[in-house]
């Protein structure tokens, strides 16, 4: 029954990120409700999905890899939904939804990631530190995307190429302002998820590896919110530094959940 | 009943012939009420705009009404009609009025404002109860029509004039322009337009800055600014987010190398210049710092010629879209007015 959500969740963003494609491909791109239902129906979808697998396991969905990237691609949808309408209807329609696309394709198609965990007596500050270290990188990610879309776009106006995307595309100084803001959201929920990670007894002991990469991601975003703030770097170079962390993150996270998840007996 | 449409555009009539028979403001409802009241005339609305003067009016006789509505211009206008004026009977009539308000005869393909003057225009001539059943039938299809065209093809999409699409290439960096602070350099007439058009959209701060400063004041009054003494102006750009050159300097006025350490202490605030000059004002390799624009005349130009074409590749599509409208109306029209259903078999027309 979850695998059904998350099929039908999956063939939403699929929808929405194939009609982008086509609108564009046509030269005809519009800003369309079709498009943002197609991301609403998915995001319901996952949240069912999300639900029904937390009931069957008596704790947030946040046991594995498959889990881990589910739970992103939520957050990263639900981020689109909070930003606002100046951004929604042009942002996700055209980047964020292959990417969250992208991101489930991977966790139905890899089902190895879907290893059972023994039953743990749930902790609320170590459900609290998931879920919102999770929600962190939804908004990293997303940072990453208006990152992604920045670069588009200011390519497109450093070479004078006015084409269909580049009208679909929002103002490059929104963009700035929205890759900056996603930063500060994700870090701000970051900073609660490890200082809520810290009221977990034993932690330091049980996860160390995890706990050390999180705080080492927190640093790293530390240090791009400080040059940016400090205006050392230029709106350009702070779009590829948002992307270029993600894609750290993203990279490390696989290899972290490996090396923490324990070995079956 | 038949529709006929009479009248001269742009396409058919100088400018010197245009305003000979142009109809005030003020004038068009009572106009088209003493129109309508013609023999063998109904209905009538009149078109008048600076690109037409056109005559729509609902008979059941086309050459009786030609005759009246001549007669009509006559008339009013002590002028005969000539041959600048055309004549279009059913369907001709229905297939023009759809083309003229979705922007396919405009001097502009594709502009907007016809729109809203035909709109205007109808209103005008149904509240003096020059309309009847089927010129209101007839244009609020057309307005149906002109919505239809406009969301379901690109035959509005980009700018088509290098004012707009300047204008367009602001927006797109900076969004809102309403705390966008604009300098000029260089007051001439060109400018003087960008920045107008640029203050049409929200900028509310403009410097001028010109070699003689009389006339940097002069242009400064007249658009709301401050005129700036040529030699200050550096010092003044640190601040501002667009520039439009269009000095008659034979040199570059704004090079990379003077730009360059103003951008390293506004990193976060693009600087988009708009260049008109010929010979250029800022030198091309200022486009290559982060967070510079630079377009000239030639690029601004370039991209208003390839919108241009772009809606010149959707009027095919808009023909087709137009066709089928104006084969139902004419279906309609045929069946004397009467619903589908009603003894006349129902024309689907889809395109």
């Amino acid at each position: 029954m979850d695998r059904l959500l998350l099929i039908a969740s999956t063939f939403c963003f699929l929808f929405g990120f194939a009609y982008t494609m086509h609108a564009l491909g046509a030269r005809a791109y519009r800003r369309s409700w079709l498009n943002f239902f197609a991301i609403l129906g998915g995001f319901a979808f996952q949240t069912a999905f999300l639900y029904v697998r937390g009931k069957q396991l008596g704790r947030c969905p946040l046991t594995n890899l498959f889990e881990v990237l589910i739970f992103l691609s939520w957050a990263m949808v639900l981020f689109y939904l909070l930003i606002g309408p100046t951004y929604r209807l042009s942002l996700l329609g055209v980047f964020t939804s292959p990417a969250v696309f992208f991101f489930q394709l991977i966790a139905l198609l890899a089902p190895s990631s879907e290893q059972s965990l023994p039953k743990i007596t749930p902790n609320p500050y170590m459900e609290l530190h998931a879920a919102v270290s999770i929600m962190a990188y939804g908004a990293f990610a997303l940072a990453g995307v208006a990152g992604v879309m920045y670069l588009v776009q200011e390519r497109h106006l450093k070479m004078h190429q006015l084409t269909s995307i580049f009208h679909a595309l929002p103002p490059i100084r929104d963009l700035a302002v929205a890759n900056r803001r996603l930063i500060v959201a994700g870090f701000m929920l970051l900073t609660l998820g490890i200082a809520a990670a810290f009221g977990i007894p034993g932690i330091l002991e049980t996860h160390l590896v995890k706990i050390s990469w999180s705080v080492g991601v927190w640093l790293l975003y530390a240090i791009i919110l400080s040059a940016e703030w400090r205006h050392r770097i230029s709106a350009r170079r702070g779009a590829w530094l948002s992307v270029a962390a993600f894609g750290v993150v993203l990279c490390t996270l696989w290899g972290i959940t490996f090396l923490t998840v324990p070995a079956p007996r | 009943m038949e529709i006929l449409c009479f009248g001269l555009s742009h396409h058919t009539a100088p400018i010197e012939l245009r305003e000979k028979f142009a109809i005030p403001d003020a004038q068009v409802a009572p106009t088209a009420v003493e129109l309508a009241q013609r023999p063998g005339l109904g209905e009538a609305v009149i078109v008048s705009t600076c690109n037409r003067v056109e005559f729509y009016v609902a008979a059941e006789d086309t050459a009786h009404a030609l005759t009246s509505v001549e007669q009509f211009v006559l008339e009013k206008i002590a002028a005969p009609a000539g041959e600048a004026f055309f004549q279009h009977p059913t369907p001709r009539s229905i297939r023009h009025l759809f083309s003229v308000v979705s922007g396919l005869d405009s001097m502009v393909l594709g502009e907007t404002e016809i729109l809203g003057q035909v709109k205007k225009a109808y209103l005008a001539a149904q509240a003096a109860g020059a309309t009847g059943k089927h010129l209101n039938k007839l244009f609020q299809r057309a307005f149906n029509v002109a919505k239809e065209v406009r969301t379901k093809t690109n035959i509005t999409r980009g700018s088509v004039s290098v004012g707009s699409v300047a204008v367009e290439l602001a927006e797109k960096i900076f969004g809102r322009l309403s705390d966008c602070k604009v300098m000029i350099l260089g007051a001439g007439e060109t400018s003087e337009m960008t920045a107008g058009a640029l203050q049409a959209r929200g900028v509310k701060t403009i410097f001028v800055a010109n070699r003689s400063y009389d006339r940097a004041v002069s242009l400064a009054e007249k658009l709301g600014g401050r005129a700036v003494h040529f030699d200050e102006w550096p010092r003044e750009i640190r601040d501002v987010d667009i520039l439009i050159g269009s000095t008659a300097a034979p040199h570059h006025v704004l090079t990379a190398a003077q730009l360059a350490p103003i951008m390293r202490t506004r990193r976060d605030r693009p600087l988009y210049c708009i260049d008109l000059a010929v010979p250029r004002d800022i030198e091309p390799a200022v486009n290559d710092l982060d967070g510079v624009y630079v377009y000239d005349i030639d690029t601004l130009q370039s991209a208003a010629n390839e919108s241009m074409a772009i809606r010149r590749q959707e009027i095919v599509v808009c023909e087709e879209l137009i066709e089928r409208h104006v084969r139902e109306f004419s279906d309609w029209l045929t069946s004397g007015g009467r619903p589908p259903g009603f003894g006349h078999p129902r024309t689907t027309g889809n395109a």
